[in-house]
């Protein structure tokens, strides 16, 4: 384990129509991910990392091109992909215990969901709130327990899309020990969204940087940094600032397009 | 002050004005008795168990048509929003027959069914049904599509996605459906008595006009708006916002 090849995108390109035309959302998205790793993919909102992520969830399908995990290509979900959105997305008919026991009831008794779902709700640090409901617990929590469902399905990749994108900053760096902790506990491989340069350099042991219009990738930087790291760390300030640099130039190309398209009505 | 203190203030005030007016202008019973009337009206009924067997009775037709009603609707709006075909005909249907009150079916139902309890419960299913088909079907189309992905994430498709996501996260329209069901069907329960047959409140409210017993009539007025507001007040709206809130979606 470790130098696995384990997923592998190949000239993946999507494009949607919208009232007839057709616009191209990912450009020939080429990448390979090892058994083991975080990789974070970090680009300007509109880039298409969430449609990247729901392709390889199997949520969609992608125009061409295609992605294989452990060799065999991808068609629909699978419970070896688990996913954790921006939303908790936690079901508000369920207890939190429930929640997590819901991706296990098909296959196991109750008892052994039950079981199960209280392992993965210790490893969030949820184990008090088993009988509350969704509404009674905040934000951060419910998103604990959105991984934890995730996890419950021991999925040998875990996609997550801007998991922490609507925390506050201490709820944010709490989580991160959270999920840095379950990374290094579990081995699981992690293919995580964000749009925080921080918190990709914190987590990462891969950033893959994507440009926007179409979706491309940019860059992919290695990060081979002893955890936990401290965000004050110097080389990390130079990745931090080579980052930067790539995103303002796409950023800028998105103001310019717009510009233009304004001028020209 | 208390709304509920106001809200004692205010019925007995109204109670007393109605008393003094009719005592004041003389006012004859045959066109507006006075409250003491009406009450001493209530008493006997109860007592004598007429009004009893008259509550009984509508209320067993109602829950007939209501629970046909139910499923009914149930069905209709699962069909309805899982076809897009069966939406854009058959649920064009559905809505234009909302805006008929179901009780100008009466003349038709009497010459299907005669004049008996069937008419009356066809009324009041088609008036329940026709809401609560609509509801179910906004409840299933509105099913946050977030839920769908997530369940889908984790191996839910097909009949048992269905019945495990849509239909539990549908629960909160399905609630209000019930609700103007049930107010629709007690309407449509009431004119249906009152103009076919009995036994019913209805019915027993036309039979005291006929006798120009007007204490009665008002008395079954009074059981009428009372089991309609309390049903509404005391269940429904209660069982309503413990769900919306539950389930995410209450305003406060
Ligand atoms: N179902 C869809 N139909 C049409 N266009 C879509 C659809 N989903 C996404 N798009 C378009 O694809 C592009 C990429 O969207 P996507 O949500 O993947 O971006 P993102 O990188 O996740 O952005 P953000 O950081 O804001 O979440 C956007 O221009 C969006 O308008
Ligand atoms: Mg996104």
């Amino acid at each position: 384990m470790g130098d696995v090849l384990f997923l592998s995108i190949k000239n993946v390109n999507k494009s949607f129509t919208n009232n007839g035309n057709s616009e191209l959302v990912l450009s020939n998205i080429q990448l390979d991910v090892k058994e083991g790793k975080f990789v974070s993919i970090l680009g300007p909102s509109g880039c298409g990392k969430s449609t990247l992520l729901s392709i390889v969830a199997g949520l969609a399908s992608a125009t061409e091109g295609s992605i294989e995990l452990n060799g065999k290509a991808i068609k629909g979900p699978g419970k070896e992909r688990g996913m954790v959105f921006q939303q908790a997305a936690l079901f508000p008919w369920l207890t939190v215990e429930e929640n997590v026991m819901f991706p296990l009831l098909p296959d196991m008794s109750k008892k052994e969901a039950q079981q199960k779902a209280l392992q993965y709700l210790k490893m969030v640090q949820l184990s008090a709130y088993t009988k509350h409901s969704p509404h009674e617990i905040s934000g951060g929590m419910q998103q604990r327990v959105a991984i934890a469902r995730a996890l419950a399905m021991d999925p040998a990749l875990l996609l997550m899309d801007e998991p922490f994108g609507a925390l506050d900053e201490q709820t944010r760096s709490r989580l991160h020990e959270i999920v840095e902790n379950i990374f290094l506990e579990t081995k699981k491989t992690i293919l995580f969204v964000t749009h925080s340069i921080a918190e990709a350099l914190k987590l990462s042991d891969r950033i893959v940087v994507m440009g926007t219009q179409p979706g491309t990738i940019l860059d992919v930087i290695e990060l081979d940094f002893p955890r936990p790291r401290s965000q004050s760390k110097e080389e990390l300030i130079s990745y931090e600032e080579k980052i930067q640099a790539l995103l303002k130039s796409e950023i800028d190309k998105v103001t310019e397009k717009e510009q233009n398209h304004a001028a020209s009505r | 002050m208390q709304p509920a203190v106001k809200r004692i203030i205010f019925y007995v005030l109204l109670f007393a004005v109605w008393q003094g007016a009719v005592y004041v202008f003389q006012v004859s019973p045959s066109l507006l008795p006075a409250p003491t009337d009406v009450f001493a009206s209530l008493y006997e009924g109860f007592s004598n168990r007429t009004l009893l067997y008259d509550l009984l009775a509508s209320f067993q037709r109602l829950f007939i048509g209501l629970a046909i009603a139910l499923i009914l609707g149930l069905l209709l709006g699962v069909f309805l929003a899982k076809s897009k075909t069966a939406d854009e005909t058959l649920g064009s249907l559905i809505l234009a027959l909302q805006s008929v009150p179901s009780i100008v079916w009466l003349p038709l139902a009497i010459m299907w069914f005669g004049l008996n309890e069937m008419a009356v419960i066809f009324i009041v299913v088609l008036g329940a049904t026709i809401v609560m088909t609509i509801n179910v079907r906004t409840g299933i189309i509105n099913v946050p599509p977030l839920y769908i992905k997530a369940a889908r994430t984790m191996n839910y498709r097909g009949f048992r996605l269905f019945t495990k996501v849509t239909i539990p996260a549908s629960v909160p329209y399905a609630v209000t459906g019930i609700r103007l069901a049930w107010a629709f069907a007690w309407r449509a329960l009431m004119a249906g008595e009152l103009l076919s047959t009995g036994p019913g409140l209805g019915y027993s409210l036309r039979f005291a006009s006929d006798f120009g017993d007007m204490s009665r009539v008002i008395a079954i007025m009074l059981i009428i708006m009372l089991i309609g507001i309390l049903v509404d007040l005391m269940f429904f709206q209660r069982v309503e916002k413990k769900v919306l809130k539950k389930w995410g979606l209450a305003t406060d």
